[in-house]
């Protein structure tokens, strides 16, 4: 696996800004990047998977992390 | 003191009195009496209470002796899966919706902790329910489905009439929360297919603290509330008279007046979403033909919900968020989440009867500055963020 070109760190950061960042993360990347993020708003849990699909972004990973929270892998896909 | 906001466009959270429900309520409020004494006083009392009854079973297709008289709808939902949980011997399962109020998903939850198993059956991305999935879930053991005649934050309606013939078919229950409909759309047992049902005074002009269960024949419940013989042994205390008699008022005439309503809520609701589709990034929550025509629900996307509540308000604008982002303990919604949609930023828009093209294009005359304006500050916040996380990076 390539290592994200981008990280983008929302650990305590209230929706919307979560998504917000990673849009303009996934907007500065090239086509094919990927971008990580770190998020532990319930709701980023539920708003970044569907802003993947309402933008027709490839949602590539979506894990658990061991100290709360989740990391999202999101590769730009246009 | 804080003016009362001008553009009310919140219905879905509760209404004001109507006219005659407020007549009602004034009435027996002054002819105090307790329904269960045997003096004038108090048959005049149960009188009334009598009436009162016949009025809210006709308006629902009930017989008067099916109606539990409640403290509001949520009472009423407790009482029915509680009650009838407590009263069940071999059905030990549940079903109900992903998207059901609250007020029945916690009972319902509660009693997984208690020898029952509950199944939660999710919805597509508009909020309806698929019968496929509920035919999956009906089992031989199963003792109640529970599904919502229309959602209170989206305001998709339900397939309740097919939910009803999967959960006949195994011998199981369904019950229907009305409360977004009752007043609003045709609310019929026999229609629905409904073996208990569960009502809402306040959102169907009626007073606060006033709500009804529907328990027919076939449904064995023991009550939550004991202490006395009232409502038939199924919910002790005091009978809200006064409450009821207005309840009573409201919902009949309700039930007269919406048909005649739809048109102009269909056309309201039409005139915001062509507004909203002006907006850039709106979503539009729910589905557009099986929904509650007075009730337009959306997100905005990269906007805090709450914010611009606050901001409308300040216009005098009332509208309810159902996003609660600032207060970190609490979760996103559970219904825009289980329906796979965006749960910042969102906003619901529910229309009284009386609503006006005027208030819904006041309405769009404040949003789209207002999105522009939070659209700013959240870019600044974020901004602060990234420049804060650079500085830690840096040092």
């Amino acid at each position: 696996m390539t290592a994200a070109a981008t990280t983008v760190d929302c650990l305590g950061l209230a929706c919307p800004i979560p998504v917000v960042r990673l849009a303009r993360a996934v907007a500065a990347v090239e086509v094919g990047g990927l971008v990580e993020l770190l998020a532990d708003d319930p709701g980023a849990r539920v708003d970044i998977p569907v802003w993947c699909r309402l933008k027709d972004q490839q949602l590539v990973a979506q894990d658990d992390r061991p100290e709360g929270g989740w990391v999202f892998q999101v590769r730009r896909s246009h | 003191m804080r003016a009362v906001a001008e553009t009310y466009l919140d219905a879905a959270s509760t209404t004001p009195l109507h006219p005659w429900a407020r007549a009602a309520l004034l009435e027996a409020l002054d002819g105090f009496g307790d329904p269960s004494r045997l003096y004038g006083r108090g048959r005049r009392a149960r009188m009334l209470l009598d009436r009162s009854r016949e009025q809210l079973a006709a308006a629902v297709g009930a017989a008067p002796e099916e109606l539990v008289l409640t403290s509001g709808g949520t009472e009423a939902a407790n009482l029915a899966v509680t009650g009838l949980a407590r009263a069940a011997r071999r059905r030990r399962h549940l079903v109900v919706s992903a998207v059901e109020h609250t007020s029945v998903l916690a009972p319902a939850r509660a009693l997984a902790g208690q020898g029952f198993e509950v199944t939660e059956v999710g919805v597509d991305t508009t909020g309806r329910v698929d019968p496929e999935e509920l035919a999956v879930a009906v089992r031989d053991d199963t003792l109640l489905v529970c599904l919502q005649h229309a959602n209170h934050e989206v305001g998709t309606i339900q397939p309740v009439r097919e939910a009803a013939a999967l959960a006949h078919e195994r011998g199981a229950l369904l019950l229907v929360d009305a409360c977004q409909t009752i007043g609003r759309l045709p609310v019929d047992m026999a229609e629905l297919g409904a073996d208990l049902l569960v009502a809402s005074g306040h959102k169907a002009y009626g007073p606060p603290g006033t709500g009804f269960l529907v328990v027919s024949g076939r449904a064995r419940l023991r009550p939550v509330m004991v202490g006395d013989e009232r409502e038939r042994r199924r919910r002790a205390g005091m009978e809200n008279l006064p409450g009821v008699a207005a309840m009573a008022a409201a919902v009949t005439a309700r039930v007269a007046e919406a048909p005649g309503e739809q048109d102009r809520m269909a056309a309201l609701a039409g005139r915001l979403l062509a507004g909203l589709a002006e907006i850039p990034e709106v979503i539009v929550h729910g589905d557009p033909a099986w929904r509650l025509p007075h009730l337009v629900a959306f997100s905005v996307l990269y906007i805090e919900g709450e914010a611009l509540l606050l901001l409308l308000d300040g216009q005098g604008i009332a509208v309810h968020s159902g996003s609660s982002c600032t207060a970190d303990t609490q979760e996103p919604s559970h219904v825009l989440a289980a329906m796979g949609a965006i749960t910042h930023g969102s906003v619901r828009v529910s229309f009284l009867h009386d609503a006006t093209e005027a208030d819904v294009d006041r309405l769009l005359e404040v949003l789209p500055a207002a999105v522009v304006d939070l659209r700013e500050m959240t870019d600044l916040d974020t901004q602060a963020v990234e420049r804060a996380a650079e500085g830690r990076e840096g040092r």
